[in-house]
């Protein structure tokens, strides 16, 4: 668990995590491109995450796709929210939602 | 073969006979898969169901059954209202490490955004995770789908 949270206490790490959020499944080349990272950076993050099990790479013909892989942050979430709490949370982070959508 | 939309991974201390059994035994299924149970021959060409008293259950068609170390199935709509959406697939590979089984599970041939596929990126990371808990600690990890009789359990 300790590599989960060091892997994720990175904002270049997490909008990383956020690229494959939008869009599963891409190449080194596509999560490189309109990056203001170096291709090396990227491919040392995306190491680090590979390594924490945040991300999973699969082999589809000649290219090694990067999929977002959530189970260890699943099981934080089911370490310390309790099962009668998840309704509320979910209720919470959906009236957050919408009234930050109104301030825009 | 298209890419799959969707790769999941996780590591559990056991081993990969163990974790076959509880891919494929109905009475395993029903403690961490939320309540739903499965039953097949697992034989190829079989089919297989998973059944819930309370709510809609995937089936399908038995494709690669290799124990302990690749199962494959279709992915059939749990419910009527999914009825029009594609039939999909998922894989299970188990990679034996030590004391330690690699398992990644694919699910492809989905229509991306549709429901099947919306479902599933909030089902699997839930499901893998229980399955991690139960393998390891012997329990499941608790869900609001589970019966509110079921006495709650705390993680250490």
């Amino acid at each position: 668990m300790d590599e989960v949270f060091k892997a994720l206490a990175d904002a270049s790490r997490r909008s990383l995590l956020d690229r494959l959020h939008a869009k599963n499944g891409q190449t080194l080349n596509e999560l490189c491109d309109g990056l203001a990272m170096t291709r090396q950076a990227v491919t040392k993050h995306l190491a680090i995450l590979e390594a924490a099990n945040l991300v999973t790479t699969f082999r589809h013909g000649r290219e090694k796709l990067h999929y977002l892989n959530p189970v260890p942050i699943h099981q934080i979430g089911e370490r310390w929210i309790k099962k009668f709490e998840r309704g509320k949370l979910t209720a919470l982070s959906e009236l957050k939602k919408q009234l930050e959508k109104r301030d825009e | 073969m298209s890419k799959p939309e969707f790769v999941y991974t996780t590591y559990i201390e056991t081993s990969a006979e163990k974790l076959w059994h509880a891919l494929t035994d109905g009475d395993f299924t029903e403690r961490y898969w939320f309540g739903h149970r499965v039953a097949s021959d697992w034989k190829v060409g079989s089919p297989y169901r998973f059944t819930h008293p309370e709510r809609p259950s995937p089936k399908g068609k038995v494709l690669i059954s290799d124990p302990p170390r690749k199962l494959a199935y279709t992915w059939e709509a749990c419910s009527d209202e999914l009825k029009h959406e594609r039939i999909s697939r998922v894989t299970f590979d188990l990679e034996p490490r030590g004391n330690i089984v690699k398992l990644t599970v694919r699910h492809d041939n989905l229509d991306e955004g549709g429901k099947t596929f919306l479902g599933i990126s909030e089902g699997w990371p839930m499901v893998l995770a229980s399955l991690k808990s139960i393998l390891e600690t012997g329990r499941p990890l608790p869900s609001d789908l589970k019966s509110s009789s079921q006495k709650e359990e705390t993680h250490a």
